[in-house]
């Protein structure tokens, strides 16, 4: 039985710049709170890892309501990076979700300023619960017009050398699909010092209600997820995997085994899991235990030697 | 805890123009208190409806739900029938007090915010309480008759109506002031001017139940979170019954 259980976990086992995951399947920043929330509903000592609420320099309230509208499967999101701020995440979130989740965790950190990157980065760096950074630089550049720094090459450049300078740990760059060439941009990421991409991030959407005449979100537009865009994640999870040769997180629309098989096929060494959790509280749980059963109807006898075939 | 689970529709069925009532039967093992809610998946929907629980029975393993058909989804529920299995999260949400400061609380509902307001005189009855319950509605057709499930039960329910075609004419408050009832505490579920007004109107303390456009209904997503006293809070999971004093009305 020991054995048994040992030949599947390694069936399973995929590493990330030396991390060692029992498991792909971490559940997507933003998609899972701070993780503890989600213990009340299973054991998630059984994930990969887990990607924490997406953190900044400062607490922020976010958006106003409402800040969810529904598409044909999937959801936009403009929740606007509600959390705590760094300082009450390492000293309260990081403490709860470690006394009861004993896998790697994945910090996801943004920011509105290089400076601010660079604080944050430097404190979660220190940080002893947390094994993996995620750079999220889809937000504006309060001090570059506006413009997301995730959407130039010079931008992106600039914020992962500065980070880079102040961060030992793995450095994963979670990439904006909302760009023209999402290779370049990637590149660009990787020339600067990232360790790792993370790709795709929410693609920018809108509904308006025919009713009222207005915006269904309060923010006008948001973030859309959900199986709708998973064909945009592997079609780019693999352009980037074919040019650049750093270990990938798959992110967008994974929902099912089968999805984060075709996603590793793609190019994802781990794949993350966002929407699906919000309908399915036990999504990531279904997934784990649905891959050995799809990994032996497929003939794979264990999950690296898939990564990147296709 | 297990909170998804497989229902069996027993009955959907038209009360009103607009509202329906449903029960289902399965697992009821999620639900504490009255107040909280379910989440339905509804076929060809990406996310799930929250619909507050109406009443509830652990014995026989049934669910009242009372629904407006105000959308896409609530139109699919009301084309579901007896025998149609629903995939349901359920017992979410913290639920109203259950024995609150006052020996005779106010139940203060409006239009399908009246719904949560059975099983909540069910279960204070049970704990020995004599709540009052008022009913709300802007008209006559839009009242489903609830005052006779409440009376089943042996509570006195009084209606109002905004344009007087049944009950008293005018607001919830309206019948307070003219019955002469003294509240010494309140519960609450309605739209939020009715909210607003119970919240800065009455000088007694109280309790209400609020409603949003939410994205998981368990805590994960932040997409309906409001700004407390206490700092941000998530409708779904901390609430939706927030403490009158906890809440900010611009």
């Amino acid at each position: 039985m020991e054995v048994k259980n040992e030949s599947k976990s390694n069936a399973l086992g995929v590493s990330l710049s030396g991390v060692q995951l029992q498991n792909p399947i971490i559940p997507a920043s933003g998609c899972f709170g701070f993780g503890y929330v989600m213990a009340e509903y299973y054991d998630i000592d059984m994930l990969g890892a887990i990607s924490i609420k997406g953190t900044t320099r400062d607490a922020r309230f976010g958006n106003p309501l409402p800040r969810i509208a529904e598409c044909p499967s999937g959801m936009i999101n403009s929740v606007g990076l509600q959390n705590p701020g760094i300082d009450v995440v390492i000293n309260n979130e990081l403490p709860k979700l470690r006394k009861m989740f004993h896998q790697p965790i994945v910090a996801n950190i943004s920011g509105f300023s290089i400076d601010g990157y660079v604080e944050c980065c430097e404190k979660i760096d220190r940080a002893e619960q947390v094994e993996i950074i995620e750079l999220n630089v889809s937000c504006p550049n309060v001090h570059g017009g506006g413009m997301s720094f995730g959407t130039s090459t010079e931008s992106i450049g600039e914020v992962v050398r500065e980070v880079r300078k102040v961060v030992k740990k793995p450095l994963y760059v979670k990439l904006s699909p909302n760009v023209t060439d999402i290779v370049s941009i990637a590149q660009a990421a990787v020339d600067a010092g990232a360790d790792g991409l993370c790709l795709i991030n929410t693609i920018l959407g809108m509904r308006i209600d025919i009713k009222t005449r207005r915006p269904v979100v309060a923010n006008r537009m948001g973030g859309m997820s959900g199986p709708a865009i998973f064909p945009v994640a592997v079609r780019m999870v693999n352009q980037v995997a074919h040019a650049c040769g750093v270990p990938i997180i798959g992110c967008g629309g994974v929902s099912s085994a089968k999805d984060v098989i075709e996603m590793m096929m793609a190019g994802a060494t781990a794949v993350e899991v966002g929407a699906a959790n919000l309908v399915n509280p036990y999504a990531c749980k279904e997934i784990i235990e649905a891959l050995p059963a799809e990994m032996e109807k497929l003939g794979i006898a264990s999950l690296p030697e898939i990564v990147g075939i296709v | 805890m297990n909170i998804k689970n497989v229902y069996t529709i027993l009955a959907n069925r038209r009360l009103t123009h607009k509202t329906w009532v449903m029960t289902v039967q399965g697992d009821t093992e999620a639900i504490t208190a009255p107040g909280q809610f379910v989440d339905i998946a509804i076929p060809e929907k990406y996310l799930r409806r929250p619909i507050s629980i109406c009443d509830f029975s652990h014995e026989r393993g049934e669910i009242t739900l009372l629904y407006d058909t105000v959308g896409e989804g609530t139109e699919a529920m009301s084309r579901m029938v007896a025998g149609d299995k629903l995939d349901m999260l359920n017992g979410l949400g913290n639920g109203f007090s259950v024995n609150p400061p006052s020996e005779t609380p106010l139940l203060l509902g409006g239009g399908i915010g009246c719904a949560p307001l059975l099983g909540l005189a069910r279960t204070l009855k049970n704990n020995g309480k004599d709540p009052i319950v008022i009913l709300g509605y802007n008209t006559a057709a839009d009242c489903f008759g609830m005052e006779t499930w409440f009376e089943e039960i042996g509570v006195r329910a009084y209606v109002a109506t905004v344009d007087d075609s049944l009950g008293t004419k005018g607001f919830v408050t309206d019948v307070i002031r003219e019955k002469g009832i003294k509240g010494e505490y309140f519960q609450a579920c309605g739209p939020m001017p009715m909210l607003q007004a119970l919240c800065t109107g009455l000088d007694f303390p109280g309790e209400v139940s609020l409603e949003c456009r939410m994205g998981c209904g368990f805590g994960a997503c932040m997409g309906c979170v409001i700004q407390t006293v206490n700092g941000p809070r998530g409708i779904c999971k901390y609430g939706p019954i927030f403490r009158k004093e906890e809440l900010i009305w611009k």
